[in-house]
């Protein structure tokens, strides 16, 4: 392979025909309670062929990744994407999604159904799918509205979608206000085991506003989404879960009533899953003072106590999984007053680094980050990923944890740039992505 | 460091200026002072009392702030503090003596003549100044002067009154010569 | 040193600012409050300036205001409102403020309906900004002029207890006049329905009421704050009625308050209730005092900004402080500009404004990188 560039992105539609070995990585498989220094080999197939005891493997004519030194986990399982296409492709294509993806580690993301057109018949899902095969880098799951159109009506046609092949269904962006589409939502989704992803907000709490509410608002003079907003609506959820059956995952968690309310329904053996986001778990509502726009999303920074809370929920498991909600504007959506910038801000590239963090703060021990990253997400969605165990897809991400770099926000793979944290110094970077045993990204360190 | 006026020195000049006033002007009818801000204020006063005290009637004073009216701001280094201009009386058809403590380039007194046209219009207007160092940028000259000085460019004229500084007198320094 | 150093050559707002620069600009207007008493009505201070009233909310009274007060210091003041502007055909904030810094203005005085628009304009232009109020955000120049209407009256602001009356959360005069009154030693009290007095003023140190003649009770100034219809719709009161039941201020009320009490209203007044006609028209109100103090505080602030030959105090600053390296120095100016400018800091800022438009942006979130990053 050439490596003239110092980071390569490898087109799908080579097939790799050769074994590949994963040399002296420490393979840390949380869905096998696995971690160790191990050789990990890849067969022909593109499927897992076997672990064995770092620097045991026979190389022979195998592709060979010499990973000593580096972590070589199960490839990131991102739950949560806004890919932008069809409709939007001025702020990312599926193409430039998963590129952004697999540089950031994602082997396997799910994509909200907020596109134009709307993600609500077999057609468009469909159509995501196959220009995600044309794109070939990471493996795209669509996710279905649940509501016509998004408009929070009329049902979407599940069951078309799901044989489309759908993982689950939410109208994120908007919630489902009324009480009684969300109930036989939940009911009927049950014929085909689709997991709810609820965005919780609560319009009325929430109208016109731009940031969290509290002490910043208030001295910014921006209108404030209380905590009470996303609180009511997931208590509502987990009620109408009791009552209806089904799964609800609660997206983007993002203050501590809700994580309160989901771990008490956890313990009550609800099927309730819940994500929480990096920007949520890294940065609080301080980072909009001067107007940043890149730090307007939905829901708000939170308050500081609100991000030990979603720290605990991770840490403990309340909060199942880590999702970035990457949102991708154009620069023209973000270099405006506040209150007319877009909500939301990129993530992919972002995740792994901003979890290490926590790692290192001691909030959650390495394979329960891997955990929340890979294996959860993929538990939730029903996806045959998220673990190294032999006979498994070969989605595989090796990374160095203690590379230093530093986040360029124009450098990001993604079509857009809004990002909160242009100029960090980051800790922790890809440098090899698998995706069904094809190498489909490098990073030269 | 040159004391060039000692206190009754500053006293006798300034009483001399208050008598050559009224000789000149045939008296204190429609005489009025206005003092340049900061130092030309105090120095009108005494000039004030000087004239009460020759004639029966104390002429009407004045304070001007010029900061407002200088073209040459950016030079001062920053933007100088503004004091408020008090002329209690109308300026129309009175002869106005400017007074100020020291005469050089001639553009404070530019700036007082601005100012003082947009307070009406004096049938007369006249200078009087306790130092005169040269060094004239404009076509002005005074009318009353307690001492002409010679003066470099880079010698520092620096005029303490007692109603600030409390003692009276005129002293050049020499530039980097640190004073006090 | 100049207070348009110090304050970085804008007025965003007056959090952070200090109370020697407060000090500077009310002295300024009390100096120049007796040029509005001559015949000729202008000083030539700003002759060859142009200042642009870029005022995309409705606000004829501050807009005039502005006008007068750079009319009368020989600027030339241009005036953008939003109907009529291209910014009422579509265009964005930031075009506007390119094109306009592309005529090369001296300052530009900005209302506008959002919070932050002031700071923003402050980011792409490098002329100084004043900011007319922005959104529920700052409105520094209607606070200042209340407080020089307060010091007028009672010759010091130092301990002087001030009751703030009304829709404290939309108020951006609520907010520039708590942080001005706290900096220069008053004691702040502030009365409404908890629905417009959220707990979170507490942050800044004052006492929330919500009976207005508790709130009133010693009081040397009582400030009231203009009540919008708007608000009824949003429920954060069932009805003007029913607000002016508990916050209309009468004369029994006005009798707890100190005998020497003067009253401030931002104008316009809705008689009847936020205030009764016989306390608007009485003996404490300064209403009228507050108008005309307008001008002059805003002429003070202009010229504080604007000083001649500005050029001259910035190359010379450059000098004195050194190669100030573009991101560090930009990174100065947005971390500055709302918190607390030390003087120092200060300087570096009027350097980092003169550097031109480029990548301040950018320098946001750097500044946010080196306070939250790893």
């Amino acid at each position: 392979m050439s490596s003239d560039k110092s980071s390569r992105c490898e087109r799908g539609s080579e097939r790799s025909a050769r074994k590949t070995v994963i040399s002296k990585g420490r393979v840390v498989d949380p869905a096998s309670d696995f971690d160790e220094i191990a050789d990990l080999l890849v067969d022909e197939d593109g499927l897992i062929e076997a672990l064995l005891p770092g620097g045991s493997a026979e190389i022979g004519d195998a592709e060979f990744i010499d990973a000593a030194g580096q972590i070589v986990a199960p490839g990131f399982v991102d739950m949560h994407v806004h890919l932008r296409e069809p409709g939007q492709e001025y702020k990312e294509t599926i193409a430039s999604g998963a590129k952004s993806a697999v540089s950031g580690g994602v082997t396997s993301l799910a994509c909200m159904a907020n596109t134009d057109p709307v993600n609500d018949s077999a057609a468009v899902t469909r159509y995501i799918i196959e220009k995600a095969q044309e794109a070939g880098l990471a493996n795209v799951f669509p996710i279905g509205a649940v509501s016509v159109g998004l408009r929070g009506e009329r049902m979407a046609e599940f069951g078309e979608m799901y044989e489309a092949g759908i993982v689950a269904v939410s109208d994120d962006g908007m919630p489902v206000a009324d009480s009684a589409l969300m109930r036989r939502a939940l009911e009927y989704s049950r014929m085909f085991s689709l997991p709810i992803i609820a965005h919780e907000e609560d319009c009325g709490l929430c109208q016109g506003a731009v940031m969290n509410e509290g002490a910043t608002s208030l001295r910014l003079g921006l209108k404030g989404m209380p905590s009470a907003g996303e609180s009511v609506m997931v208590a509502r959820d987990i009620e109408l879960l009791r009552a209806a059956g089904g799964k609800l995952h609660i997206a983007h968690i993002s203050c501590a009533e809700a994580v309160e309310m989901v771990r008490v329904a956890k313990r009550q053996g609800l099927a309730v899953t819940a994500e929480a986001a990096p920007h949520h778990f890294t940065l609080d509502e301080r980072a909009v003072e001067g107007y940043n726009t890149n730090a307007k999303m939905k829901p708000p920074l939170r308050s500081p106590r609100d991000v030990e809370a979603v720290c605990e929920g991770l840490a403990d498991g309340t909060i199942d999984a880590i999702a970035t909600d990457h949102a991708p504007h154009h620069r023209d959506e973000k270099a405006c007053e506040f209150d007319c910038a877009a909500f939301g801000i990129v993530g992919l590239e972002t995740m792994l680094p901003l979890s290490l963090e926590l790692l290192r703060k001691g909030v959650f021990p390495l394979s329960r980050m891997i955990d929340a990253m890979s294996s959860a997400p993929a538990r939730i969605l029903g996806l045959d990923r998220g673990s190294l165990a032999v006979g498994r897809p070969a989605d595989i991400v090796v990374f160095d944890p203690d590379a230093e770099w530093t986040l360029i926000a124009s450098e990001l793979h993604s079509k857009s740039k809004n990002t909160p944290f242009d100029n960090w110094t980051m800790r922790g970077r890809v440098t090899r992505t698998l995706v069904g045993g094809r190498s489909v990204w490098e990073q030269q360190v | 460091m040159l004391e060039v006026l000692n206190a009754a020195q500053m006293r006798r000049a300034l009483t001399r200026i208050a008598h050559e006033i009224v000789e000149r002007n045939g008296g204190t009818e429609g005489l009025a002072l206005i003092g340049i801000r900061t130092q030309g204020v105090p120095l009108a006063e005494r000039i004030a009392d000087a004239i009460a005290s020759i004639e029966e009637q104390r002429p009407a004073v004045g304070a001007m702030d010029t900061t407002l009216y200088r073209d040459d701001g950016g030079r001062l280094g920053s933007a100088a503090r503004v004091e408020p201009t008090e002329i209690p009386f109308d300026i129309e058809g009175l002869t106005v003596v400017l007074v100020d403590d020291v005469l050089y380039t001639g553009r404070t007194i530019r700036c007082a003549l601005d100012a003082l046209v947009d307070f009406g219009r004096p049938a007369a207007v006249q200078l009087a100044v306790l130092v005169d160092r040269g060094h004239r940028e404009l076509p002005i000259r005074p009318d009353y002067v307690g001492k002409n000085v010679p003066t470099s460019r880079s010698q520092k004229v620096q005029v303490l009154l007692s109603e600030v500084d409390e003692v009276d007198a005129v002293r050049i320094e020499e530039a980097g010569d640190g004073g006090e | 040193m100049a207070v348009s150093e110090r304050i970085n050559r804008h007025l965003l707002g007056l959090e952070g600012v200090s109370a020697d620069d407060i000090e500077v600009l009310l002295d300024t207007a009390e100096a120049l409050t007796e040029v509005s008493q001559r015949d000729v009505k202008k000083l030539p201070t700003l002759r060859g300036k142009t200042v642009v009233n870029l005022f995309l909310e409705n606000s004829t009274r501050t807009r005039t205001s502005f006008e007068i007060a750079a009319k009368r210091l020989s600027a030339d003041a241009v005036n953008i409102s939003a109907s009529g502007s291209s910014f009422s055909k579509g265009e964005t904030l930031e075009d506007t403020a390119r094109n306009l810094a592309a005529m090369s203005p001296d300052a530009i005085v900005v209302r506008h309906p959002y919070a932050g628009a002031a700071r923003f304009l402050a980011e792409v232009v490098s002329c100084s900004i004043v900011n007319a109020g922005d959104g529920a955000h700052e409105h520094p120049t209607q606070a200042l002029l209340d407080i020089l209407t307060i010091r007028q009256h009672k010759g010091r602001l130092d301990g002087l207890k001030v009751t703030i009356v009304g829709d404290l959360l939309h108020s951006r005069v609520a907010r520039s006049n708590l942080y001005g009154l706290k900096t220069m030693g008053a004691q702040v009290c502030l009365a409404g329905p908890p629905t417009l007095l959220p707990a979170e003023f507490e942050q800044y140190g004052v006492e929330l009421h919500y009976d207005l003649a508790e709130a009133v009770d010693g009081a040397d100034v009582i400030m009231m704050l203009r009540v919008q219809r708007e608000r009824q719709d949003g429920n954060y009161f069932p009805s003007l009625d029913e607000y002016a039941r508990y916050f209309c201020l009468d004369e029994d009320i006005v009798g707890r308050a100190k005998p020497d009490v003067i009253i401030l209203h931002p104008g316009p007044i809705n008689r009847g209730v936020e205030i009764s006609s016989t306390v608007a028209d009485g003996r404490y109100s300064v209403i009228m005092s507050q108008v005309a103090n307008g001008v002059a505080l805003r002429m003070a602030v202009l010229y504080q900004l604007i000083v001649p030959g500005a050029e001259g105090i910035r190359g010379s600053t450059l000098a004195a402080t050194g190669p100030a390296t573009g991101a560090a120095a930009t990174g100065v100016v947005v971390a500055d500009a709302t918190a607390a400018g030390a003087a120092a800091t200060g300087a570096v800022v009027a350097d980092a404004a003169a550097a031109g438009d480029g990548e301040k942006l950018g320098a946001a979130t750097v500044a946010m990188g080196g306070r939250d990053g790893s």
